[in-house]
C-alpha cells in the first residue's frame, strides 16, 4: 500500500473549482515530482493535501483518511510542508524556527541533536541561530524552511517550489541536499517543481499537471524523455 | 524636593496600574494584530465579580484569584465565539467589534450588578511610609511589585516554554505554524484568556488603590490612559508597555502638581507627550517597523 494514495482530489478557492479530479500516490521513500504550467494547480494540490483548502475525493496517509483533518492535524500525524514562499517565521530566530518544526515531538533530547544536525548539514544556520530567520536571505531561508519541516521527522514532506528566487548554483546544492536527504533518512517528498531538469534528477516517478488534471505519469526516465515533457518543461 | 519625590512615587504607581493593562492590550495585538478597545470593560467585569465573591465572604485574594480564573475561560471564550468568526476582515470591522464589545459589557455590567456604585475592599491594608519625608504608599509598592511579577511570568511563558513559543509563532506566521502542527486556534484563545487574566488582576488592585467606588465607569479613564501608555512604547513591545506606562502615569501626576492651570484637564501632558514621539517614531518608543528580506 501507498504511503500516500490521492484518487479524484477537487479542490479550488471559493467557487473556482481549480482541481477536476486528480489521482496519483507516494510510496514510501519514494521522491515523486509533480511537473506542470503556472496555473495547472500544483500549489493548491499541496494545499489540499495539507488540509489547507476544503478538498473533495480520497486522501489516505499512511492508512487514515485525512481529508477534511486541521492543518496542524495533518502536520502532526507526520506530513511536513515546505510552503511556497518559504512560511519563515520572520520574529523569530533561526533556533526558534527550528524549535517550532518539533513542536509534535517530546524528546527534548533528541530534539537538541537533531537541530546541530540541521546545523552541521547548513553551516549558515548555525552561524546564524540567535538571528531573527527574516533577515537571512532567500536561500538560508529556504534551507531554514527545509530543516523547519524535517525537524518534526514527517514521513511524507511536501515540497512547494523549492528553487523559487534562488541563485541557480544554491537551487543545485538544494537539490543535492534534498536527494541526501532522501536517500540517508528514507524520507519521501513530494515534490512541485518549475525546475523540471533538476527534480527528475532526484525524483524516482513523476506526474504532468494540467488544468487540473494528471495527463502524463511514468518514471522520471520516461518523463525526462517523454518529447511533450522536454517541449514544455524541459525547454528542449 | 521631598514633594517631588512623594509625586514621583505617585506617579509610578498610577504608571503600574496603566502598564499592567498595556501589557494586556500588546500581549492581543502581539498575537491576533487588533487593538482590543473592550479590554478596559472586560477588566471592569472581572472586578465586578472580585466584588460578588468577596461580599459573599471570601477573601478579597481568593475572590481574585477565582475572578482571574474565570477571566481566563471568559477571555478564551470571546476569542472563539466574537472574535474568530471575523478574524479575517479589515481592521476597521476589528476596531468596531471591539467598541461593540465595550458597550456591550459595560451594559452587562449594569444590568447584572446594578448601576449604584460599590464599595471594593483593599486585598491589602492601606499604609504610607516616610523614609525622609517622602510618602511611599502601600498601594505603590504593591501595584509596582504586581507589575514585575507579570513581566517576569510573561517573559518565562513566551521566552522559555513551548506553548509560548506556540503563541509567538501563531502570531508570527499562523498559516506556517498550522503547517508544523501548531494549535494555532487554541493558542490565540490562550492569548485572550491571559490578556483577560492580567486585565482582572490590574483592574481589581488599581480601582480600590485609586478611586473611592467601584462604578461601570471606573475603569474608563485607565482605559484611555493604558493606550496611550501602548502607543507611546509601541503597541508590539512589552518593555514598550512598561516604560510607556511609567511615562504616562509620571507626567499625569507631576502636571496635577505643579501646572496649576492644567491640573483639571491632567490629559494635555501625556498626549502632547505622545504627540511629539509618534512624530518622531511612528512605531512607538520600542516598536518595531516591519522588516523582512524576500
Amino acid at each position: 500500500m501507498s504511503l500516500l494514495e490521492v484518487r479524484d482530489l477537487i479542490a479550488g478557492y471559493g467557487p473556482v473549482r481549480v482541481l477536476h479530479g486528480v489521482t496519483f500516490n507516494v510510496d514510501e521513500g519514494e521522491v515523486v515530482v509533480i511537473l506542470g504550467a503556472n496555473g495547472a494547480g500544483k500549489t493548491t494540490t499541496l494545499r489540499a493535501l495539507s488540509g489547507m483548502i476544503p478538498a473533495k475525493g480520497v486522501v489516505a496517509f499512511a492508512g487514515h483518511s485525512i481529508v477534511g483533518w486541521q492543518t496542524d492535524r495533518i502536520a502532526t500525524a507526520g506530513v511536513g510542508h515546505v510552503p511556497q514562499g518559504r512560511g519563515t517565521l520572520s520574529d523569530l530566530t533561526v533556533h526558534d524556527n527550528l524549535l517550532l518544526g518539533a513542536y509534535s515531538r517530546r524528546d527534548r533530547a533528541q530534539i537538541n541533536a537533531d537541530i546541530e544536525r540541521w546545523y552541521a548539514i547548513f553551516p549558515r544556520l548555525g552561524e546564524r541561530r540567535m538571528q531573527a530567520a527574516g533577515s537571512m536571505s532567500g536561500g538560508e531561508q529556504q534551507m531554514l524552511a527545509i530543516a523547519r519541516a524535517l525537524m518534526s521527522r514527517p514521513r511524507l514532506v511536501l515540497l512547494d517550489e523549492p528553487s523559487l528566487g534562488l541563485a541557480p548554483i544554491v537551487t543545485q546544492e538544494l537539490f543535492r541536499t534534498l536527494g541526501d536527504l532522501n536517500r540517508e533518512d528514507g524520507v519521501s517528498m513530494l515534490v512541485v517543481e518549475q525546475n523540471a531538469g533538476l527534480a527528475l534528477g532526484i525524483a524516482k516517478r513523476g506526474y504532468v499537471l494540467e488544468v487540473g488534471r494528471i495527463v502524463v505519469s511514468g518514471s522520471a526516465d520516461e518523463l525526462a524523455h517523454n518529447d511533450d515533457v522536454r517541449r514544455a518543461y524541459l525547454g528542449i | 524636593m521631598s514633594l517631588f519625590l512623594t509625586q514621583l512615587m505617585n506617579g509610578i504607581g498610577n504608571g503600574a496600574v496603566y502598564a499592567s493593562l498595556a501589557l494586556a492590550l500588546v500581549l492581543i495585538f502581539r498575537t491576533t494584530g487588533i487593538l482590543n478597545f473592550s479590554q478596559g470593560e472586560m477588566a471592569l467585569y472581572s472586578t465586578y465579580l472580585v466584588w460578588y465573591f468577596s461580599n459573599r465572604g471570601l477573601p478579597v485574594w481568593v475572590a481574585i484569584l477565582l475572578s482571574m480564573t474565570l477571566s481566563f475561560i471568559g477571555g478564551a471564550a470571546i476569542e472563539r465565539i466574537v472574535i474568530r468568526p471575523v478574524e479575517r476582515a479589515s481592521p476597521l470591522v476589528l476596531v468596531i467589534v471591539t467598541i461593540g464589545m465595550f458597550l456591550a459589557i459595560n451594559s452587562i455590567v449594569q444590568v447584572q450588578f446594578g448601576a449604584d456604585a460599590k464599595h471594593l475592599t483593599r486585598a491589602y491594608p492601606a499604609h504610607v511610609w516616610r523614609p525622609g519625608n517622602v510618602q511611599i504608599s502601600a498601594d505603590t509598592l504593591v501595584l509596582v511589585g504586581i507589575l514585575i511579577l507579570e513581566c517576569l511570568f510573561l517573559y518565562l511563558l513566551l521566552q522559555r516554554t513551548k506553548l509560548g513559543l506556540g503563541v509567538r509563532a501563531a502570531a508570527s506566521n499562523p498559516e506556517s505554524s498550522r503547517l508544523l502542527g501548531v494549535p494555532v486556534g487554541r493558542t490565540l484563545m490562550f492569548g485572550w484568556g491571559l490578556a483577560a487574566a492580567l486585565g482582572a488582576l490590574a483592574g481589581s488592585l488599581a480601582i480600590p488603590a485609586s478611586q473611592p467606588a467601584l462604578s461601570a465607569a471606573s475603569m474608563q479613564s485607565i482605559l484611555v490612559f493604558s493606550f496611550a501608555a501602548a502607543a507611546l512604547g509601541g503597541f508590539d513591545s512589552t518593555i514598550g508597555a512598561v516604560v510607556g506606562g511609567m511615562i504616562v502615569g509620571v507626567a499625569q501626576t507631576l502636571t496635577t502638581q505643579y501646572i496649576k492651570a492644567l491640573s483639571d484637564i491632567v490629559l494635555v501632558v501625556p498626549f502632547g507627550l505622545i504627540l511629539v514621539v509618534l512624530m518622531v517614531r511612528p512605531q512607538g518608543l520600542f516598536g518595531s517597523r516591519h522588516v523582512e528580506r524576500v
